[in-house]
């Protein structure tokens, strides 16, 4: 199936979980991510059991603390 | 309040803009603009917002001015090492615009004295580089229903969002509490490209300039994400639904200022 992942085009097999595809991504201090699946916001507690379908659209958000 | 014929020739190029005009000038010469900390975001916000005539700049910060700042935070001269930084920061915004206001706070924000600084001030920029004050920021801006413009930098990226009361996520609604410390690199763990702060800072800039003016659309609802190894923009739009904020929500479980343990850049806070 296809989904989109921060804004590029990606194809995954099907019943990919929200944990899976932050593993597959190499997201960074993956346990302090913020994820949007169809711009709603995911609870952290629900990224095992979130089964992704085709055309979801699926935002990592990172903390940036600097600014110095 | 008549113009000079000084400041018409210094606004002369905005004032030539339709979204700015006379009228628009005049709204920048009587606003007021907070920028906390005077650093890599908060030298160009800071520079810029005194370049277009904000009439009166707060500046917060409690540092002094180190050496290895002068990479990226371009308020600051080498002559200024050892001088606190919203001092250096003055003079700097002073000696760019007589028309600009500039009032110093040499302290570090805290749950006791947020809400008493930011409550004369039309706009807040959050130039910090810690989660403690940009949580502060964020609901003491939620609380006091003050719109500020978030941002984050470090290594070559970037991030921005602005919050308007009644018109969308605020900081917590993305993220709800910060990190543990150390989970997350700070810019002096991990560095930052001195350009970055330029960068951000400028794009914080413009979102007050716009606010004051009432002009094209704010990153409310946005988080604008820069990249600029592979030299990309993003805008990430944002939940619209902000009813189970923890502070902005419908019904808040946070009703007072938080003070949590620092964990910031360049070892003293802001």
């Amino acid at each position: 199936m296809k989904i989109k992942v921060a804004g590029v085009k990606k194809e995954v097999q099907d019943g990919l979980t929200v944990s899976q595809l932050i593993i597959d991504e190499n997201v960074e201090t993956p346990e302090y991510v913020t994820v949007t699946v169809n711009d709603e916001f995911l609870e952290n507690d629900q990224f095992d059991s979130t089964v992704l379908n085709e055309g979801d659209n699926i935002e990592f958000l990172y903390f940036m603390g600097g600014g110095q | 309040m008549a113009f000079t014929n000084e400041q018409i020739e210094r606004y002369s190029r905005h004032i030539i803009l339709k979204e700015v005009g006379a009228k628009g000038q005049k709204k920048l010469l009587n606003a007021k603009v907070l920028i906390i900390g005077a650093g890599g975001l908060g030298a160009p916000a800071a520079m810029y917002l005194a370049a277009a005539g904000i009439g009166t700049i707060g500046i917060a910060d409690a540092d002094e001015v180190d050496l290895s700042n002068l990479q990226r935070q371009i308020i600051h001269q080498t002559k200024d090492v050892g001088k606190p930084k919203v001092d250096s920061a003055k003079e700097t915004m002073e000696a760019m615009n007589p028309d600009v206001k500039v009032v110093t706070y040499h302290e570090f924000i805290t749950s006791e004295n947020i809400l008493d600084i930011i409550k004369d001030y039309d706009f807040i920029i959050d130039g910090t580089d810690n989660f403690p004050a940009k949580f502060l920021i964020n609901d003491a801006c939620v609380m006091a229903k003050k719109p500020f413009s978030h941002a984050g930098i470090i290594r070559f990226q970037g991030q921005l969002m602005t919050y308007v009361p009644g018109q969308g996520p605020c900081y917590r609604c993305v993220f709800k509490e910060p990190p543990p410390k150390d989970a997350v690199p700070t810019c002096k763990q991990a560095g930052v490209i001195g350009a970055m702060g330029g960068v951000i800072g400028s794009l914080q800039a413009m979102e007050a300039v716009k606010y004051i003016l009432g002009v094209g659309e704010l990153l409310t609802g946005w988080l604008l994400t820069y990249d600029a190894l592979k030299m990309q923009f993003r805008k990430v739009k944002l939940p619209s639904d902000t009813h189970n904020c923890d502070v902005c929500g419908d019904n808040p479980t946070i009703t007072e200022l938080i003070d949590y343990e620092q964990a910031e850049c360049d070892g003293v806070g802001l």
